[in-house]
C-alpha cells in the first residue's frame, strides 16, 4: 500500500476490530460513490440530453410512477437495513468486553490523561499495553466531559465525571505506536490532551511494568487509604459499626434506607464517597462524611481495587482486610 | 342591544376566517407551551425517581395550605374566566368588565400567596442560591428539588403575571364597548390561555407539593 | 404560459417597496414582503459575521501549530462560528426571508394570518441577535454552539448565558413564523387551492413549522436550565454537584436534531420549485415529496439520540436510535430520486437557479450518504466528533441550505425587487460556490476517518495537506458568495425590470406584478389548476390533448 503511505486515507488497523470496521466502512463508500456519481451522472446527462432548443419549447407531461416509487423506497430500505445490522452486530461487540480483559484505570482531567495499571505503575499522556490481550478502560473525568480515541483501534468513549465510570475495550494487533486524542471538546488546551498507546509484545510488556519501581499495587494503595482516611473507623467488624461491613458486597445488591435497592457497582462506591447522603445502606444512620474535593479520581479507584479485593468473611470468624 | 359588525383584519377574508385563524393560532401556541414545560416536568420526574428520599423531604417543606388555597383559587379564576366569555358572547358589556375584574382579582390573589410562599422560603433560607442552607443529609438534592420548585413556579408565575396583562388589555377593551357576540375572539382566545395556565397548575401542584407528602 | 422576456417591460407605477417611505414605514410595517426583506438584511449580516469566524478558523488551520491566536481565541472562533450560522443563519432565511414573502402569495391571500405578530417575529430576533453578538464583542463564547455541560455551566468563564439568551430569543422567533405559516396554510388558502394543489414550497414549509413550533420549546428550557444552574451553581447537569451531565444532551439534541430539518425542509422546497421551473414540467410524484416532508419532520423528532452513541446512552437505546435514522433517509432520498426524475425528458435551461439547484441534487446526495455513515453504529464510534461529522454536516447545511437558499433569492429576486440581474455573472458564480465549496469540504472526509478530531486548535503534522486543501477551497468559497452581494445590490439600480414572469413559471406568485403591490391581488385568485401544471400549455400549443406520460 504505497499509495497507503504518500496519501493516507484510514489509519493503520491495529486492533481486532480496526479490519471489521473498514470493511463495513468501504461498503459504505462503496455505495455512496455508486450513488453519487449515479446521481450526479444522471443529473449531468439529463442537463444535456433535455437542454431547452427553443425558448416556446414545452416539453410532454410525465406525471409520476408508482412502481417506480416504491422501487426507490424499498431499495434503499433494504440498504440501510443491511447496514443498521451488519452496524449494530459489530458494534455488540465493540461494547461486550471479554471476560479476561485486564483492567485499566483512566483518569481525565483538563488537560491531560493520568493512567494506571493495577500493579501501580501509573503513566500520563501515555497508555503501554501488550498485544494480544483484551484490555478494557475503567474511565473517569476530573472535571468536564472528554472522550478518548484512539484511530488505530476504531474505538472511542466519553469520559464522564460522574455519575458513572464509562468503559472502552479493544485488543491491540499490532505492535506500535499510536495517535490517542482528547475528542469532546473540553476548554483551553482540548487539542493539547492528546498522547500515544504504546503496544509491546507481552515480554516486553511487562518487563516494562516491573521496570519503574512502583512501592505498591493499587490494592495496596488502596488498603493504605482506607486506613488513612479513617474508613476503617466505622466500616469494620465490631458490633455497632456505623457502617456496613464492605467485605464480599463489591458487586451484590444493598438495600436502601426508604426503601429501593442499589447494586454495589463502581459508581455507587463512588458516589457513597463523594455524596453519602444519597444513597444509604438500610440500618444505618447517615452520618458519613463526603470526601468530595478530599480524595482524588486516582485514589478513588485505588480504594475501589481495595474494597473490590476484599472477600466476604468465612464461617463465623471475621477477618477483618484478608486478602 | 344592536349588533356591532365584527372588526375584520385586511387581511382576513371574513370574520369566520379571522375567529378560525385566531382559534388555531392559540392552540398552536398553547401546544408549544406544553412543549416548554414538558421539558421541565422531564428534568423533575428524572430527579425525583434519582433522589427520591431528597424530593420527598422537599416536598414537605412546601406549605400545603397556601399551595391548596391556591389552586382553589386558580380554578375559581377559570370559572370566571369562562363567565367572562359567556358575558362576551351575549355582549354584555358590564358582566364582562366584572368577570373579567373578577379573574383578574382572583389571579392577584394567586400571585400574591405565591409571593407569601416565596417569602417564607427565603426566610428559611430555602431559596437555592448562596443563601440556601438545609440542615441534614441531602442537603444538594433538596437544594435541587428548590431549583425545580422556583423555576417550575415561577416559570408558571409569569405566565400567569402575563396573563394578567392580557386581562387588564381586555377589560380596557369591553369598557370601551368592543366586544359583542358578532367580534369576541380576544376573550375567547385569552380564556383559552388561561385555561391552559390553570392546568398548569394542576399537574405542579400534586408533582410539587402532594407526592411522597407525609401526612 | 409563455415567456414575456422578449416584450420590454416596466416596472409598475405603485408597488409594496414605493407604497410608503421613510424609517417607520419599515420598522413598524406589517407587510409580509417588507418584513422579509428586513429578515434578508438582517440574515446577511449575521451570515457575513459567522462567514468572518470561519475565515478565522481555517487561517489557522493552515499550519498544524496553534499560531495565529492562543488557543482560548481559537475557540471562541469555532464556537461563534457555529452559533451565529446555526441560529442566526440556518435556521431563519429560508422561512423567514423566502417563506414571509412568497406563502401569502402562494396561497393566493393578501398578508400571513398575524401580521403583527410577524413584525415581532423580526424583533425578537434582533435582540437575540444583539444578545449573541452584544456577548460576542463583550469577549465572545468557547463552548462550542453545543454547550455541553458540565464546561458550559461550571468551567468555561465566557460569555455562555448572554449567548445562549440570543439562541433563546431567536428560538422564540422561529416558533411565531412556525406558528404563523401553519394557520395561513391552513385557513386562508384561495378558493380552489386544495391541499394537493399548492406549491411543493408550501408543503416544505409547513412541514418546517411543525418542528418549530414543537420542537424549540425544548432547547428553550434547556437553556433556561443551563442559565439556572450557571447562575445558581445548581446540580442539574453538573455531576459533581448531583447533576447528569446527559440530561442536558437529551435536552439539547431533541430539539438540535429535528432543527437540522428545519434547515433543510426549506431549502428542499425551493428545490422543488426551481427544478420544475426550468425543466419547464410538472414535478415528478408530487404526492410522495409532499408526504416526504411531513414523513421527514415527524420521523426527525425520534432520533436524538443518533449524536450520543459514545456519550454514556445504553447500547439498547443505540441500536433503536440507529435504525430510526436509517428510516429518515428513505424520505430523502425519495426526494433526490423524484427531482431527478422530473428533469427527464425536460426542457431544461442553464439560468443560475437551477445551476443551484442541480448543485444541490449532488451535495445533498453526498451529504445525506455520509449521515448514513453515522447512523452505522460501529462506524459512528470511530468517525463521531472528528472532522468527517464536519464535513457532513457542511454537505447538507452549504451545499444543501445554502444552495437552496441562494437559488431561491436568485430566482424570485425578480419578483422581490422587480428587475433581472446579470445571469452570466450569476451562473459564474454558482460554478466558483460549487467548485470551492467541494475543495474546502470534501478533504474534511478523509480528516475524519484519518482520526483528525473536531474543534482543535492544532493538530499532527500528518493532517496538513488536507487541511490546506481545505482552506484554500475555503478562500475560493469565500468570493464565490461575495459576488452576488455585489451584482444583486447593482441589479437594484441597473438591472432591468423584470417584468411579471421572466422565467415563465407556474405559480401564483408570477401572476402579480414585481414588486407585487402592497396586499398582493387586486382579487382574491380562484386556483382552477394543479401545481406546476404546464401541460396546459403543452396541450394549447399542440392544439390537442396531450397523452398523460
Amino acid at each position: 500500500m504505497i499509495l497507503q503511505s504518500q496519501l493516507p486515507l484510514f489509519p493503520e488497523q491495529a486492533s481486532s476490530i480496526a479490519r471489521q470496521v473498514d470493511y463495513l466502512y468501504f461498503f459504505l463508500v462503496g455505495i455512496s460513490a455508486i450513488l453519487s456519481v449515479g446521481i450526479f451522472s444522471t443529473v449531468f446527462y439529463f442537463a444535456l440530453r433535455y437542454r431547452r432548443k427553443s425558448e416556446d419549447e414545452i416539453p410532454k407531461p410525465i406525471h409520476g410512477s408508482t412502481l417506480l416509487e416504491i422501487t426507490w423506497s424499498v431499495t434503499p430500505l433494504v440498504v440501510t437495513m443491511i447496514l443498521f445490522v451488519w452496524g449494530a452486530a459489530l458494534y455488540y461487540r465493540m461494547t461486550n468486553a471479554p471476560p479476561n480483559a485486564m483492567q485499566i484505570n483512566v483518569v481525565g482531567k483538563q488537560w491531560m490523561w493520568k493512567i494506571q495499571h493495577p500493579t501501580g505503575r501509573r503513566e500520563i499522556n501515555e497508555l503501554h499495553v501488550p498485544v494480544g490481550q483484551p484490555v478494557k478502560l475503567n474511565m473517569i473525568s476530573e472535571d468536564v466531559i472528554h472522550s478518548f480515541y484512539i484511530p488505530a483501534f476504531r474505538v472511542k468513549q466519553d469520559v464522564l465525571p460522574g455519575p458513572e465510570y464509562s468503559s472502552v475495550w479493544f485488543e491491540a494487533t499490532r505492535t506500535g505506536a499510536y495517535h490517542l486524542f482528547c475528542t469532546e471538546y473540553c476548554g483551553t488546551k482540548h487539542s493539547g490532551m492528546i498522547g500515544k498507546v504504546v503496544v509491546m509484545e507481552p515480554a516486553d510488556f511487562e518487563q516494562w511494568l516491573s521496570g519503574v519501581p512502583t512501592g505498591e499495587t493499587m490494592e495496596q494503595a488502596g488498603e493504605r487509604l482506607f486506613v488513612q482516611y479513617n474508613c476503617n473507623t466505622c466500616h469494620n467488624t465490631s458490633s455497632g459499626a456505623r457502617g456496613p461491613l464492605l467485605d464480599g458486597l463489591f458487586g451484590s445488591t444493598v438495600k436502601l434506607t426508604g426503601g429501593g435497592t442499589a447494586v454495589m457497582n463502581e459508581g455507587y462506591v463512588r458516589e457513597s464517597i463523594l455524596r453519602p447522603a444519597v444513597k444509604i445502606v438500610a440500618g444505618y444512620r447517615p452520618v458519613m462524611p463526603t470526601f468530595q474535593g478530599q480524595i482524588s479520581e486516582e485514589a478513588i479507584l485505588q480504594l475501589m481495587a481495595y474494597i473490590k479485593s476484599l472477600k466476604a468473611p468465612e464461617g463465623g470468624a471475621r477477618k477483618g482486610g484478608e486478602k | 342591544m344592536a349588533e356591532a359588525a365584527a372588526v375584520v383584519a385586511h387581511q382576513f377574508d371574513d370574520a369566520e376566517q379571522q375567529r378560525d385563524s385566531v382559534s388555531l393560532g392559540m392552540w398552536l401556541f398553547l401546544i408549544q407551551e406544553i412543549m416548554f414545560f414538558g421539558g421541565l416536568f422531564l428534568g423533575y420526574t428524572v430527579y425525583r425517581y434519582k433522589y427520591s428520599e431528597a424530593f420527598r423531604i422537599g416536598s414537605n417543606e412546601l406549605e400545603l395550605a397556601w399551595g391548596g388555597i391556591n389552586t382553589v383559587v386558580l380554578i375559581f379564576s377559570s370559572l370566571t374566566m369562562a363567565l367572562a366569555v359567556h358575558a362576551a358572547q351575549l355582549g354584555k358589556r358590564k358582566a364582562i368588565v366584572a368577570w373579567l375584574l373578577a379573574t383578574i382579582l382572583l389571579g392577584s390573589v394567586f400571585l400574591g400567596i405565591k409571593g407569601i410562599e416565596y417569602t417564607h422560603k427565603f426566610e428559611h433560607h430555602l431559596v437555592p442560591g448562596p443563601g440556601f442552607h438545609y440542615e441534614g443529609s441531602h442537603a444538594r438534592q433538596v437544594q435541587l428539588f428548590f431549583s425545580f420548585y422556583f423555576v417550575m413556579t415561577g416559570m408558571h408565575a409569569l405566565h400567569m403575571v402575563i396573563g394578567v396583562g392580557l386581562l387588564a388589555v381586555l377589560v380596557w377593551m369591553a369598557q370601551a364597548g368592543k366586544f359583542d357576540s358578532a367580534y369576541y375572539s380576544p376573550v375567547e382566545m385569552t380564556g383559552l390561555y388561561w385555561h391552559f395556565v390553570d392546568i398548569v397548575w394542576i399537574f405542579l401542584f400534586p408533582l410539587l407539593y402532594l407526592l411522597g407528602r407525609d401526612r | 404560459m409563455a415567456s414575456e422576456t422578449t416584450i420590454e417591460q416596466a416596472l409598475p407605477r405603485k408597488h409594496y417597496l414605493n407604497a410608503s417611505y421613510g424609517v417607520k414605514s419599515w420598522l413598524l410595517t406589517t407587510d409580509h414582503k417588507r418584513i422579509a426583506l428586513l429578515y434578508l438584511m438582517t440574515v446577511t449580516v449575521f451570515f457575513l459575521l459567522g462567514g468572518a469566524f470561519a475565515v478565522m478558523v481555517r487561517l489557522e488551520l493552515l499550519t498544524p501549530a496553534g499560531d495565529l491566536m492562543d488557543s482560548e481565541t481559537y475557540n471562541k472562533m469555532f464556537t461563534m462560528h457555529g452559533v451565529m450560522m446555526v441560529f442566526f443563519f440556518l435556521i431563519p432565511a429560508i422561512p423567514a426571508v423566502l417563506g414571509n414573502f412568497l406563502i401569502p402569495i402562494m396561497v393566493g391571500a393578501r398578508d400571513l394570518a398575524f401580521p403583527r405578530i410577524n413584525l415581532l417575529s423580526w424583533y425578537v430576533f434582533v435582540l437575540g441577535g444583539t444578545f449573541a453578538f452584544g456577548a460576542m464583542l463583550a469577549g465572545g463564547v468557547d463552548t462550542g454552539w453545543t454547550f455541553y455541560t458540565p464546561y458550559s455551566t461550571t468551567y468555561a468563564n465566557t460569555y455562555v448565558i448572554a449567548t445562549a439568551f440570543g439562541a433563546f430569543f431567536a428560538g422564540f422567533s422561529s416558533i411565531l413564523t412556525g406558528l404563523n405559516f401553519i394557520v395561513t396554510i391552513h385557513k386562508m388558502r384561495a378558493p380552489g387551492l386544495t391541499w394537493f394543489r399548492l406549491p411543493l414550497f408550501v408543503w416544505a414549509h409547513y412541514a418546517t413549522s411543525v418542528i418549530q413550533v414543537l420542537g424549540t420549546p425544548v432547547i428553550a428550557i434547556a437553556i433556561v436550565l443551563l442559565a439556572v444552574e450557571r447562575v445558581f451553581r445548581i446540580g442539574i447537569f453538573d455531576p459533581a454537584l448531583g447533576g447528569d451531565p446527559v440530561l442536558f444532551q437529551h435536552l439539547f439534541w431533541f430539539y438540535s436534531h429535528p432543527a437540522v430539518y428545519i434547515m433543510i425542509l426549506p431549502s428542499m422546497g425551493v428545490i422543488s420549485e426551481l427544478i420544475c421551473c426550468f425543466s419547464r414540467k410538472k414535478v415528478f410524484g408530487y404526492h410522495f415529496i409532499a408526504f416526504s416532508s411531513v414523513g421527514i419532520a415527524l420521523l426527525g423528532f425520534l432520533v436524538w439520540g443518533h449524536h450520543m452513541f459514545v456519550s454514556g446512552q445504553s447500547v439498547f437505546a443505540g441500536m433503536i436510535f440507529s435504525v430510526l435514522s436509517m428510516l429518515v433517509a428513505i424520505p430523502s432520498a425519495v426526494k433526490v430520486f423524484n427531482w431527478t426524475a422530473t428533469m427527464y425528458r425536460g426542457s431544461i435551461s442553464y439560468q443560475a437557479p437551477m445551476l443551484y439547484a442541480m448543485g444541490f441534487l449532488g451535495l445533498f446526495t453526498i451529504g445525506g450518504l455520509t449521515g448514513l455513515f453515522l447512523a452505522t453504529l460501529a462506524v459512528d464510534v470511530h468517525l463521531h466528533d472528528t472532522y468527517f461529522i464536519i464535513a457532513h454536516f457542511h454537505y447538507i447545511m452549504v451545499g444543501g441550505t445554502i444552495m437552496g437558499y441562494l437559488g431561491g433569492i436568485h430566482y424570485w429576486w425578480p419578483k422581490i425587487s422587480g428587475r433581472l440581474y446579470p445571469d452570466m455573472w450569476a451562473r459564474f458564480s454558482a460554478l466558483v460556490i460549487f467548485v470551492g465549496f467541494n475543495l474546502t469540504f470534501f478533504p474534511q472526509f478523509v480528516l475524519g476517518y484519518m482520526g483528525m478530531p473536531r474543534r482543535y486548535h492544532a493538530y499532527p503534522e500528518e493532517f496538513q495537506v488536507l487541511n490546506v486543501m481545505s482552506s484554500a477551497g475555503a478562500s475560493i468559497l469565500g468570493v464565490g458568495y461575495l459576488i452576488p452581494l455585489v451584482y444583486l445590490l447593482w441589479s437594484l439600480r441597473y438591472g432591468q425590470p423584470a417584468g411579471p414572469n421572466p422565467w415563465g413559471a407556474k405559480g401564483l406568485e408570477w401572476l402579480t406584478p414585481s414588486p407585487p403591490p402592497t396586499f398582493n391581488f387586486d382579487e382574491t385568485p380562484e386556483v382552477t389548476e394543479e401545481a406546476y401544471e404546464y401541460q396546459k400549455d403543452y396541450e394549447k400549443q399542440r392544439g390537442k390533448e396531450a397523452p398523460v406520460g
